[in-house]
């Protein structure tokens, strides 16, 4: 059945989408990940463009961290405060970031731009997700090797505007949890998606969070900050496809509730390699797409009166 | 008195009908061929997966007929993608102030074989003669290319085609054709032309109006995407907080 996405302005069959969006729910379900990082590249693959793509998944994020804040919240792991100030951060990143993207789109670079920052970070993920996950396999092989020390002092520790932290039990300086929030939100903007990928190692290892804290709160800044981000793409460029992201968000909601049932039962570090994997793989066929000659060097650009 | 005033009315009302029923007889005769479609609206609903119009019409014996169609012109933008640094970025681009966003040709044989030359300019039968316009200098070699790399990319996502032989007689008069529209049609209003060409000449056309729209739940969202663009993002963030905050729900019972 073919379904006619109004902003994206093409038709695409209702049960493929639905498709995408239960296996990525199911995945982030079973790893506790946001999947936008996966979504956005699937739906430009299928032919949805990256403009659109990037600031639906966007709207489709926001809907799913409220899900996953809700249970963090009842059990009392979501620190407001320093959602509060990574919000800020997060709210002046993604609109810098919009900004940014208006302009790139202008300038035609946007989708390169989209395809390069994904072949970046991608990389990087996929690259220590897999190495994390071997060391976890080996780890279980021959026990004994000691867990990493979380809290160390740097010179991040000496930045002025010092704020306590009563939840996470922090003092440090404000300016460090604004400038995650800030870059993280540009990320947001840039290649829709939540950023929880980016910001729950950022909170462990440099503010150094306590880890039950830090899924919660990021889960809370990513709500505000993908709901910026939807609000301002929505305003400057028209780009969010309701009707796209309601067709994502049904699908993923399912696939999320069987991905957290299977979580417990399956071997978890070679899955978590698998999915490094598979993340991998994603990021390797951006890059085939970006250094093999097009088909046709010439493409169409935005038209600019309709 | 009053029923004076209404015969009177009722008489010139007559006059003016008869007149101008002969003057239509006149324009009949001098019109050698019409042509219509069998809507004059397409409608771009939810499930609009592309659409077929059927085009049917009369001439007055020979000749051939060739049908455009052009969507509504609106500036176009080209890029051209160059290698850097190893991958394949957008390295320049041309905009064409002044394109049709559809365009389709169909003749009942081919062009060359019916139109001579100076006329498919004269008349833009054939994406070769489309009237492309931009404001920027650049060499002739260099405009070609992007011209060329344009009708491409429309003719690969369908919006320019062109069909000879694509109408069809049925007998001597009597002639019709099939005009397809993809699932990326863009909205406006567009224009038949029928032209009846005889002996390398054009002795007689008619332009019909289509109007393509979107129409429904996609038309709605699409317009008030755009006009009340702050509301849009609101509702957007408001519907995703609900399905969000009812897929938590169902977890927690789950």
């Amino acid at each position: 059945m073919q379904i006619y996405l109004p902003i994206a302005e093409i038709s695409l069959n209702v049960f493929l989408l639905l498709g995408m969006g239960g296996a990525v729910g199911f995945l982030s379900g079973l790893f506790g990940v946001g999947g936008g990082f996966l979504m956005t590249p699937l739906l430009i693959f299928t032919g949805v463009p990256p403009a659109v793509a990037v600031a639906t998944e966007a709207n489709q994020v926001v809907a799913a961290s409220v899900s996953g804040v809700l249970a963090h919240w009842r059990r009392g792991n979501v620190d407001f405060k320093m959602g509060a100030v990574l919000l800020v951060g997060g709210v002046g990143g993604s609109a810098f970031g919009v900004w940014l993207y208006s302009l790139l789109r202008g300038l035609g670079q946007l989708d390169l731009v989209i395809a390069l920052s994904y072949v970046i970070f991608l990389g990087i993920i996929g690259s220590l997700m897999l190495i994390e996950s071997g060391r976890a396999i080996l780890r279980k092989r021959n026990p004994g090797s000691s867990a990493r020390k979380l809290h160390q002092h740097t010179w991040l520790h000496g930045l002025p505007f010092k704020m306590r932290f009563r939840k996470s039990k922090l003092y440090i300086s404000a300016l460090l949890p604004l400038l995650i929030g800030f870059l993280v939100g540009i990320l947001s903007a840039i290649m829709g998606v939540g950023g929880g990928f980016m910001l729950v190692p950022a909170m462990i290892y440099l503010l150094g969070m306590p880890t039950i804290m830090v899924v919660g709160t990021s889960l809370f800044q990513i709500i505000f900050v993908t709901a910026t981000v939807t609000f301002l793409q929505a305003t400057h460029n028209q780009t969010v496809d309701v009707m796209l992201a309601l067709i994502l968000l049904t699908g993923s909601v399912i696939g999320a509730q069987f991905g957290s049932r299977f979580a417990g039962r399956l071997p978890g570090e070679q899955l978590r390699g698998l999915l490094a994997l598979m993340v991998l793989a994603v990021a390797l066929k951006i890059v085939f797409d970006l250094v093999t000659q097009p088909a046709d060097l010439f493409s169409l650009g935005s038209a600019g009166g309709g | 008195m009053i029923r004076g005033f209404v015969h009177r009315v009722l008489l010139a009302g007559l006059v003016l009908a008869g007149v101008l029923v002969a003057s239509m007889m006149q324009q009949a005769r001098a019109q050698q061929v019409v042509a219509d479609l069998s809507r004059h609206l397409v409608a771009i609903t939810t499930g609009f997966i592309g659409t077929e119009v059927l085009l049917f019409g009369a001439t007055d014996g020979d000749g051939d007929v060739v049908v455009i169609v052009r969507g509504p012109d609106r500036r176009e933008v080209v890029r051209r993608k160059d290698r850097i640094a190893g991958i394949w970025v957008n390295a320049g681009e041309v905009s064409f102030t002044s394109a049709p966003a559809f365009y389709a040709v169909a003749t009942s044989r081919p062009v060359a074989e019916i139109v001579p030359q100076r006329l498919l300019g004269r008349h833009r039968i054939g994406t070769d003669n489309l009237d492309l316009r931009t404001g920027e200098t650049l060499d002739a070699k260099t405009l070609a290319d992007y011209r060329a790399g344009f009708i491409r990319n429309k003719v690969r996502k369908g919006l320019y085609l062109e069909k000879p032989g694509g109408v069809t007689f049925l007998g001597n008069r009597l002639f019709r054709t099939n005009l397809y529209f993809p699932a990326n049609v863009p909205t406006g209003t567009y224009t038949v032309e029928v032209l009846q060409v005889r002996q390398g000449r054009v002795v007689s056309a008619q332009t019909t109006p289509l109007l393509i729209s979107k129409i429904g739940l996609g038309a709605e969202v699409y317009r008030f995407a755009h006009r009340y663009s702050a509301f849009y993002g609101i509702i957007a963030i408001l519907i995703a907080l609900a399905a969000g905050w009812a897929a938590g729900a169902v977890f927690r019972k789950a």
